[in-house]
């Protein structure tokens, strides 16, 4: 229990609890489950891509393609069914995550075989991914009648209570915990973030192992791109322009150090829950537009700040042990 | 012009002493630098050098002593003082800024001002271009990147950085080291330059060749004692080496008899293209073998390449008889070869991941399942390896980074066994540890053999050497030099002697 109370993710889970309480005094109907799953459905996209992007940060990378990956994906899968409407829904979303995959793989190739510093990989392919969406559709929208009916049901459909697009979040975070914990894989992304040269000698294969995490960002865009088109019922080159520093935005919020191996599932979780929250809550109580994007920058400045002092303990520890092995 | 020495030393150390905690690591020393003068500091690795060095620029303050320079005591609280009293140290990695240019390198921290106050760019070139003509660096262009120049030039513009300051106090601490043959030449040069201007300079090298050729007068340390001092031209070199390993012999080592087993590794014809070239010895069960020579004689490159961090451009490799392709560390551990590398921070122990995880980290695909990791199975590995090591932890879930040196250090060595090594390869294994872990390590070092286990010791402290194995390997710029069987009539200038290329044309 006292270990519980110790972690950031704790407080943050408090953090946000409150501010779903605190809103509803003011717009008493607030924090009834049903409103808040839909706070929840909202923030599913989100959550998902902030465990792709989790995965890059913790191996000391960073994605900034994601938003990209996730439009041109989506965008392939809505031309897809506007041209094959008979193709059947699942197939579609299985394309969306190969070919959010293969843009990863291609990030996570450079970055691995070529040692190109990831922000300056990513950084091209986020403008490459959105310049092909110009190409494969000629600059045309995609709009809502041009989908077929199961396109845009299969994130609504309700099952045991919730919207598909909610269980799917739900599925993949469980997945991810998995991994995270259980798997050769999860561990290995911790231990390179960490101490990359003493993965190596742990005999880790660390390009590799930054290669995959690029994989699972791509994969986890591509089918967010899916996602995107069929909740918001359109294919565009503007999709999700911009979001790519939301996703960075809610793992710095959950406590995933941006300089690698710090962070867990709960937390990125938490993150993207915070934000979507905000963005829930402040219309109800009639706060402007400004004062959301205001306090969502002050939160991130706050989450960094109070990591960098629960860090910096530890950090001084390493000291005092460096000056006595002198 | 060296006829108007005076007999005043420009630089007077008397009754230094400094310790850190767990060492001692000077202990009443003392040393003057005579103007026009060349001093050459010897002593093997750990024997004070370095920590005089950065007492005299200001890095360390000592515990008790004083300090003259030019007739006056001084203090130097911080680096700037040494640099204002004319001190200035040319380090083996020089310490300048690579990304700025030649000029701005010279004059960081004095660069010549025009009336406003703003750095003024034209003087500084000009001012720039003199000195490095003055000591023959004309080649050297004042606006080069200085990461576009070699080390021997970085060595020529840290001493026109020398002489802008008019530094009349000049370290030199291993400038030879990463140098070509023509290069070394050169420096010497300069440095007969420097004594013709009368600067007092301090030489730090293993080199004996050099330090003959260049070097007025010495001065020994050993243990982090001055043990002699004196004209080079009244010792001779066996005298010199006599003074540097003449010690008591008051560390015990807990080496135990073992009679050793069947050949584990056999090493032959194994050659890297820039590090070593052919390197063969064996190894057998239960069997020490060390591996001594100065820094940088390319042992742990040895090493690192059996592990299969680098590539060996030919030679064979055998465990157990057969060949062994070793391409990555991964491939290492399963043919049974670990190594515990020296920098025990950087490169061994996870900081950051729980005991447990640092335990496990090279035995994850052993202990895991289909993909999975089992957690039960980690805990036990963990809990049984630290119990043999008698790891001081609260709980197998707490940090590294909140353990004590020793303790790291016994995490490290549990992670490796925890992969059930045939060949356990141990780098520089106790060094900058208390001397209370440095026993336990030796102590568990010793019992490993006794199991069976085949030990490759790289260590450059002679009585951890001699202390601890069967036969000791010296190695000199890549290559082996001697193997000897160690037994009580081995005798430790023979070692040095081997390492440091004496009694033969370098």
């Amino acid at each position: 229990m006292k270990k519980i109370l110790r972690t950031r993710e704790f407080w943050l889970a408090v953090v946000v609890a409150v501010m779903v309480f605190a809103t509803n005094i003011r717009a008493p109907g607030f924090a009834t489950p049903a409103r808040l799953a839909d706070i929840f459905d909202d923030s599913s996209i989100l959550i998902i891509l902030a465990l792709g992007q989790m995965v890059v940060i913790l191996s000391r990378s960073i994605d900034l393609s994601m938003a990209s990956n996730l439009a041109l994906s989506g965008m392939i899968v809505a031309l897809v069914n506007q041209a094959f409407p008979a193709v059947p829904v699942p197939a579609l979303m299985l394309l969306a995550a190969l070919c959010g995959l293969a843009l990863g793989g291609f990030n996570g190739f450079f970055v691995w075989r070529l040692g190109i510093p990831a922000i300056v990989v990513t950084l091209g392919t986020l403008t490459i991914y959105r310049g092909v969406i110009f190409l494969i559709a000629g600059g045309q929208w995609v709009n809502a009648d041009a989908f077929s009916p199961g396109f845009v049901a299969f994130t609504r459909i309700d099952f045991l209570g919730l919207p598909l697009l909610s269980w799917y979040a739900i599925v993949i975070v469980a997945a991810f915990y998995l991994i995270m914990t259980r798997t050769f894989l999860g561990r290995s992304f911790y231990a390179i973030g960490v101490n990359p040269t003493a993965a190596v000698y742990a005999g880790i294969n660390v390009g590799k192992t930054t290669f995959w995490a690029f994989c699972i960002s791509g994969m986890l865009s591509g089918f967010a791109g899916y996602l995107w088109v069929s909740r918001y019922v359109i294919g565009s080159v503007e999709v999700a322009k911009g979001y790519e520093l939301t996703i960075v935005a809610a793992c710095v919020i959950g406590g995933i150090s941006i300089s690698g191996g710090v962070g867990t599932v709960a937390g990125a979780v938490l993150g993207a829950l915070f934000l979507g929250v905000i963005n829930g809550a402040l219309p109800v109580i009639n706060i402007s537009p400004f004062w959301q994007m205001a306090i969502s920058g002050a939160a991130i400045i706050l989450a960094v700040v109070l990591n960098g002092r629960s860090g910096k303990q530890s950090a001084r520890l390493i000291l005092k042990e460096a000056e006595h092995t002198r | 012009m060296n006829s108007h020495v005076s007999q005043e030393p420009k630089i007077a150390l008397s009754g230094i002493s400094k310790s850190f905690p767990g060492v001692r690591a000077l202990h009443q020393v003392s040393l003057e630098l005579y103007p026009g003068q060349v001093t050459a500091l010897i002593g093997e690795n750990g024997a004070g050098k370095s920590t005089l060095v950065k007492t005299m620029t200001g890095i360390y303050q000592p515990d008790e002593g004083e300090i003259r320079v030019g007739g006056n005591t001084v203090t130097l609280p911080s680096p700037h003082d040494a640099f204002q009293a004319g001190i200035t140290a040319i380090h083996q990695e020089t310490v300048l800024f690579d990304e700025l240019s030649v000029a701005e390198n010279i004059f960081i921290g004095h660069a010549p001002k025009s009336r406003f106050g703003m750095i003024d760019w034209r003087r500084m070139q000009e001012r720039a271009t003199t000195l490095l003509e003055d000591i023959g660096a004309a080649h050297i262009s004042p606006e080069t990147r200085l990461k576009d120049l070699g080390i021997a030039n970085k060595h020529l513009v840290a001493v026109a950085r020398a002489l802008s300051i008019n530094a009349e106090i000049v370290i030199m601490d291993e400038p030879t080291a990463a140098l070509s043959h023509k290069e070394i030449d050169d420096l010497f040069e300069l440095v007969e330059l420097l004594k013709s201007q009368g600067k007092a300079i301090l030489f730090i090298s293993h080199k004996f060749d050099e330090i003959y050729r260049i070097a007025d007068r010495y001065t020994v340390f050993r243990d982090g004692e001055m043990v002699g001092k004196g004209l080079l031209s009244e010792i001779s070199q066996d005298e010199i080496v006599k003074m540097m390993v003449g010690r008591s012999v008051d560390q015990v080592f807990p080496k135990t008899e073992v009679t050793a087993g069947e050949e584990v590794l056999k090493v032959s014809g194994y050659s890297h293209p820039t590090e070593f070239a052919d390197i063969g010895f064996s190894l057998r069960k239960g069997e020490i073998l060390g591996f001594y020579g100065l820094v940088g004689a390319g042992r742990s490159e040895i090493m690192q390449a059996l592990f299969g961090i680098t590539k060996p451009s030919k030679g064979a490799v055998r465990v157990d008889g057969e060949v062994a392709v070793i391409r990555s560390p991964a491939e290492a551990i399963e043919k049974g070869i670990v190594y515990v590398p020296e920098d025990r921070g950087k490169q061994g122990a996870v900081i950051g991941l729980p005991i447990f995880q640092n335990v496990t980290l090279p035995s994850l695909k052993a202990t895991s399942k289909n993909g999975f990791l089992r957690l039960a199975e980690e805990y036990r590995l963990a809990r049984e390896y630290s119990e043999r090591l008698d790891l001081r932890a609260a709980s197998l879930d707490q940090d590294v980074g909140n353990l004590s040196g020793g303790n790291q250090q016994k995490v490290v060595i549990a992670k490796w066994l925890a992969t059930k090594p045939k060949v356990i390869i141990l780098d520089e294994p106790t060094k900058g540890i208390d001397i209370g872990s440095k026993a336990a390590v030796h102590e568990f070092m010793s019992e490993l053999a006794g199991q069976g286990l085949a030990v490759i010791m790289v260590s450059s402290e002679l009585p951890e050497i001699m202390g601890m194995s069967d036969r000791i390997i010296v190695m000199r710029e890549g290559r082996i030099v001697s193997e000897v069987e160690n037994n009580e009539d081995l005798k430790a200038e023979v070692l040095v002697r081997a390492a440091a290329g004496i009694g033969e044309e370098a």
